[in-house]
């Protein structure tokens, strides 16, 4: 019968390589200086997705919302076995914070037929784990948050096993689903080589666009639009094109996205400069460790 | 929608699992009565389960003015859908200004599936909550009394202050360990209001088949003293040193993220952004260069001593004792030193 699974995946700065000129002076984050990668725990999601189509059958989805530049996770996605690729790109999307952002991607998962829908438990920018469990309220669905495997899918139910951080807990839901999947599940198969040939090319429209742009810097006469448009058509004939949606085509109200749809907002942002209030250097010698022991135990910290 | 109510209530999600109120709740309660407090509000606690036993009088003691109390047979296991359909029905109700929850794995399963249905705000993982005014940049408005929900973001290298003013609640989780226990007051007298609440099997959409609680092999937030090690340890081996200094002190042994990934300790013993936030008496760093991420979990110990031999490592900046030197001529150092100044063997657990 085979199932279809709908991913949600987020193209994120890679925080753990953070460097000094990572920060700009005032504090905010040079996201510039940052690679941005594949979330890992969407890794793992699309993973369980594709290890469901590997047993069952069935189609999978990926959908990020971001900038033209995350076509490159919708690329490595297919490169890994997903079927479509959708990016979701609107100025109008910006500032959305994660009630804007289950919105919007609620819109794009309504118009696709599912039966379960996979996030990573949290993304590394902002580990709030928040868009799954409001993604799943926006679309009436079950959420399974904290998966760590899949015990069992047959017909119209599933189990599955939740880390609970202190323990396991076994649960089981009829479909259609939505899943939290954290980075224990599972480890994610590599892009495939006979995959890299066959979508190297795949691009999608917002690509396209600037690819022209940046080749006719001369201006051409040319009507780039016309060209944009049988650029697209061709790549649409071999199955190349990114699909790409914006908020008018998933028909959002605009008072649910971007800014205006966000209840949250900063206040103040400030970078992270620890210090003790009042420091001792210890000689690394027996005269240096006896004082410092000598006064830790007379001022009761250690007794 | 719920409305912007400036006489609303500061609430506590008292998450309880099998009766036993657990103790991210406990920990908010000091916090909560102080924003409360400072708001000139009414602290109450919103308890949901079944068969409780004291459980209202043990949020009151712990200082809660007020606990709705929703006792059902269907909510006596936690699930998100019918915990967050009765939340949301008392949010709708009463109209809180603010709801706090723990970020436990509950916490985090429950309060975005109901932030989602109020179209309220919520910031995850918050370590600090405080009231204070907002200035809105272009216009100039000011909203007086938020709350103010501070957070570490992007891997713990800012601290972002974040708000919402248009619609409420407030609502925010709060990190398991950064806020100390208040000490029951078993005089403390408050409310207890019962809420009747329409539930259906229908509401109940997983069924639980099985549980497993892996009890945890230590419990630093309980440490008085901790002993940590990082990847400059060197080895598995030579983490034994750590267990030796923990041992000798009556510590909890404990390690940076490095260390665990490397295999030398298990992941129960992880401090840190992804590990376990600890607020000790004495907090040993042994060969932890500490990254922010690291210090996130470890910054508001009263003391701490720090060891390495790179001058430059970022631990020194937070260190109150700072040896520079070789950890493993250091450590036996201390050893010696301790006991020769008569301190008890502790009774630590070496695995």
């Amino acid at each position: 019968m085979g199932y279809n699974c709908v991913v949600l995946i987020k193209q994120v700065p890679d925080t753990k390589r953070i460097t000094v000129n990572a920060m700009n002076e005032d504090g905010t984050v040079n996201r510039s200086a940052l690679p941005a990668i594949f979330n890992p725990e969407d890794l793992n999601a699309l993973e369980l997705a594709l290890s469901i189509k590997d047993e069952f059958g069935g189609k999978v989805t990926v959908i990020t919302m971001g900038l033209p530049a995350a076509s490159s996770i919708l690329r490595d996605s297919l490169f890994r076995g997903a079927d479509e690729a959708i990016l979701i790109t609107d100025p109008r999307c910006a500032a959305s914070d994660t009630l804007a952002t289950s919105y919007i991607l609620s819109c794009a998962v309504k118009k696709l037929d599912y039966d379960i829908v996979l996030c990573g438990r949290q993304a590394i920018d902002g580990d709030t784990a928040q868009v799954g469990p409001q993604l799943a309220e926006k679309l009436g669905i079950t959420q399974i948050t904290y998966v760590e495997e899949l015990m069992e899918l047959s017909g119209k139910t599933i189990t599955a096993r939740r880390n609970m951080g202190n323990g396991w807990q076994q649960v089981r839901a009829n479909l259609p689903v939505l899943l939290t999947v954290t980075g224990e599940a599972n480890t994610p198969r590599v892009e495939a080589a006979k995959k890299i040939m066959k979508y190297k090319n795949a691009r999608s429209k917002v690509e396209v666009e600037q690819e022209i742009k940046s080749a006719n810097t001369d201006a051409d006469e040319q009507n780039p639009k016309k060209l944009v448009e049988e650029r697209c058509n061709l790549l649409d004939k071999k199955g190349l094109l990114i699909k790409q949606w914006d908020l008018d085509f998933l028909e959002s109200d605009l008072n649910w996205c971007g800014r205006s749809g966000s209840p949250t907002k900063v206040h103040r942002i400030q970078s992270v400069v620890l210090t003790a209030k009042e420091s001792k250097d210890v000689e690394p010698n027996e005269k240096g460790i006896s004082d410092m022991v000598h006064e830790l135990i007379k001022d009761k910290t250690i007794a | 929608m719920i409305n912007v109510n400036r006489e609303g209530e500061v609430w506590v999600f008292a998450e309880q699992h099998n009766g036993r109120l657990e103790d991210t709740p406990i920990e908010l309660m000091s916090k909560a009565r102080r924003l409360a407090d400072t708001l000139g509000v009414k602290l109450a606690a919103a308890a949901l389960g079944n068969n409780f036993k004291g459980l209202a009088e043990k949020l009151i003691h712990y200082g809660a003015d007020k606990v709705y109390l929703v006792e059902h047979p269907l909510l006596e296991r936690y699930q998100t859908r019918s915990y967050s359909k009765v939340m949301y029905d008392l949010i709708h109700k009463h109209e809180p200004q603010i709801v706090l929850y723990g970020a436990t794995v509950t916490g985090r399963d429950l309060a975005p599936n109901i932030a989602s249905a109020a179209k309220a705000g919520l910031t995850a993982d918050c370590t600090d909550l405080q009231i204070g005014d907002h200035k809105v940049a272009g216009s100039g408005e000011v909203h007086k009394n938020l709350l103010f929900q501070i957070r570490p973001a992007f891997g713990g290298n800012i601290i972002a202050t974040i708000i919402n003013y248009d619609r409420w609640p407030q609502m925010a989780t709060v990190r398991e360990g950064v806020m100390p226990q208040p000490k029951p007051d078993t005089k403390r007298k408050g409310e207890i209001i019962r809420e009747d609440v329409k539930l259906s099997r229908k509401d109940l959409t997983l069924e639980i088949l099985d549980e497993h609680k892996r009890p945890k092999k230590v419990d630093l937030k309980a440490a008085r003293i901790i002993v940590a090690g990082g990847a400059g340890v060197g080895s598995k081996e030579n983490f034994q040193l750590i267990w030796d200094l923990a041992n000798c002190l009556g510590a909890a042994p404990a390690a940076t993220r490095a260390a665990v990934d490397l295999g030398f300790i298990d992941h129960d013993h992880q401090v840190g952004q992804t590990g376990t936030t600890v607020r000790p008496s004495l907090y040993v760093a042994a060969g932890i260069s500490g990254a922010v991420q690291h210090q996130a979990g470890m910054s508001q110990s009263q003391k701490i001593v720090a060891i390495n031999n790179d001058p430059d490592a970022p631990i020194f900046q937070v260190a109150h004792y700072k040896i520079l030197g070789d950890l493993n001529a250091v450590i036996p150092g201390m050893i010696k030193a301790i006991k020769e100044k008569g301190i008890k063997e502790g009774n630590t657990e070496n695995n």
